[in-house]
């Protein structure tokens, strides 16, 4: 167990690396010359001569990549062409309403995925199960932004129940605060409840197949107890590596949900920064996202371990 | 065989219907569009559905129904091309990886991993950023977004299938790599293969909308199901008719999409039976 946990943070970085070189590479797609890239086109000849010697843009891409990584490395994304201001500042001070609102929405995902999964596979082949059937692949088709959108239609528009836009932070006023997540939290939770979902409705389905659920039922033992006990533990191992994939998920969809409620995290700071050509913000949000991801992943993996200790690995 | 099981999976069948009459509908769209779906018409503005303009009309009075119709054409033919994009590259890495192993598969697949490693629309969102809106650069994105996914499932049935005596057989007789790799191990990779090519197919619908509607797609006037949404997302209270159809077409393209590929799923692949 304890070379696992060492083996698999091991992995991790390679794994970094790779990630930090596609979003290098990308970056060096731009046409143009990188050193104005990276301070802006209106920038004094001065500051883009003094960046590209800074950067080291005039040397071979594998000094540039180093260069460019330590600095990475070292927290240091650079300055924001746009807002002057250091992109890891922009973007600290963005992440409590992006994490705010990923939590929530996964907390959704999670009320409505796992019970219903787990009331689809204990009646199979039910018309509840049909219903959940046609529920679930319902919510993965829809479009979690045109769900935001008719929301907004009906329920801010139509209704007045909820705002249509902005922000005002749970941690301040809670039930205000809530109030304005309501409606993006929704519509963020869908596509990952439905997969989450699913997964639930098979590992339970497999699970309650075992033996041992047998013998838990022969012992008598109530059926609430038999299915929250004996199979929802065993099923959650499995299901656990799709909630993981779907925060990162969810993270990245942040982006879309953001825009369409003008709320102020990461996901609007890309897209306004994509709009202005403000570079380093989106090479710094990409990377960091992307890196929340592959930590996000590694202590699934862990927790997995965690409920399935039956699991070997290996080499 | 194959065929008639299939048939008897009624939502595989209700997929496969769906998805063949958005086809037609893309196929046929001049026929079909009641209108130029580019004409403008100022008079004509902000109409709500009726018998003249089904879908309605937009702030330029274009005609909704017409554009959602030409629409059809551009997420379909996006969607499919990416996905043969991603299939190609993706298939062509699995075989390599699969089939030589060694430090070409571990760099091959260490790369897959850290692509896989990023949220699939914030991967595409930076590719888009940095290529710029446009059909071929929605193509490459979306395509490089699903090509890890291939390589991984054609390198683990290569993995598996080049120790079959067959294989063996026919290296003895001195078939060329390259033989070996086309005409005895990929026809054998196919199932998976269709499988999540089909389910892919309908996830890149869903994000050539989704960024379109962050203006990082389809580039305008090209009435892409997503950049329609992102016009109706600016008169939500005057014209909500503008958002209903292009989200229920999106909707429906990946629905059909999702039901026949758990179909064939079910079909082609008996360890997902239940």
């Amino acid at each position: 167990m304890k070379t696992y946990v060492i083996k698999r943070l091991l992995q991790v970085i390679p794994v970094l690396f790779l990630i930090a070189g596609i979003v290098f590479f990308l970056l060096r797609l731009i046409p143009g010359d990188p050193a104005a890239i990276y301070v802006g086109t209106n920038a004094e000849p001065g500051v883009v001569e003094s960046i590209r010697r800074e950067m080291g843009f005039d040397q071979p891409i594998y000094v540039q990549f180093l260069i460019w990584l330590s600095r990475m490395i070292r927290g240091d994304f650079g300055a924001s062409i746009f807002y002057h201001l250091d992109v890891i500042q922009l973007i600290l001070q963005r992440l409590p309403v992006t994490l705010t609102l990923g939590f929530l929405s996964m907390v959704f995902a999670l009320l409505i995925a796992v019970p219903s999964g787990i009331m689809a596979s204990v009646n199979q082949n039910t018309y509840k199960d049909y219903l959940f059937t046609l529920l679930a692949v319902l919510g993965i088709s829809i479009p979690g932004f045109w769900l935001a959108l008719m929301m907004v239609i009906f329920f801010s528009v139509k209704l007045g129940w909820f705002p249509a836009t902005g922000y005002v932070s749970p941690f301040e006023h809670f039930l205000k605060g809530m109030h304005y997540l309501v409606l993006p939290c929704i519509s963020q939770a869908l596509l990952a409840s439905a997969i989450i979902a699913r997964m639930t409705r098979s590992t339970m389905l497999e699970v309650l197949r075992q033996e041992y659920m047998t013998t838990a039922r022969g012992k008598g033992l109530p059926k609430l107890w038999v299915v929250g006990k004996h199979a929802l533990k065993n099923a959650f191992a499995p299901t656990l590596t799709v909630i993981g994939f779907q925060l990162g998920n969810i993270l990245g969809g942040a982006v879309i949900t953001e825009t369409i409620f003008s709320l102020p995290g990461i996901g609007q700071l890309i897209y306004t920064a994509i709009g202005q050509r403000d570079y380093p913000i989106v090479q710094g949000c990409i990377l960091l996202t992307a890196f929340g991801f592959v930590i996000i992943n590694l202590i699934v993996d862990l927790l997995y371990s965690y409920f399935d200790p039956r699991i070997v690995y290996e080499g | 065989m194959f065929l008639r099981r299939l048939i008897r999976n009624k939502l595989a069948v209700l997929g496969a219907v769906l998805l063949l009459f958005l086809v037609t509908m893309a196929v046929l769209a001049p026929w079909v569009a009641t209108h130029n779906p580019f004409k403008l018409n100022i008079k004509e503005r902000f109409l709500p559905p009726s018998s003249s303009h089904f879908f309605g009309t937009d702030g330029y009075g274009r005609d909704l129904f017409s554009r959602v119709v030409y629409g059809a054409a551009i997420a379909l033919r996006v969607g499919f091309l990416s996905i043969i994009v991603a299939m190609t590259v993706g298939i062509l890495l699995g075989l390599i990886s699969g089939y030589y192993r060694g430090w070409i598969d571990t760099i091959i697949m260490r790369i897959m991993d850290a692509i896989l490693s990023f949220p699939i629309i914030l991967l595409a969102i930076g590719i888009m950023a940095v290529l710029g809106a446009g059909f071929a650069n929605l193509m490459i994105a979306l395509g490089a977004v699903y090509t890890p996914r291939f390589a991984r499932l054609v390198r683990s049935s290569v993995l598996s299938i080049r120790e079959k005596e067959y294989i063996e057989a026919a290296r003895v007789t001195g078939c060329s790599d390259v033989h070996i790799l086309f005409v005895h191990i990929l026809p054998n990779c196919w199932a998976p293969v269709i499988i999540q090519a089909t389910i892919s197919f309908g996830y890149a619908i869903l994000w050539e909308a989704a960024l379109s509607f962050l203006g990082l797609g389809a580039p305008p006037p090209s009435p892409s199901w997503g950049s329609l949404l992102a016009d109706g997302k600016e008169v939500l209270n005057r014209a909500p008719w503008l958002t209903y159809f292009p989200g229920a077409a999106i909707a429906l393209a990946v629905l059909s999409l999702n039901l026949f590929g758990d179909g064939l799923r079910d079909v082609l692949d008996p360890r997902f039976k239940e």
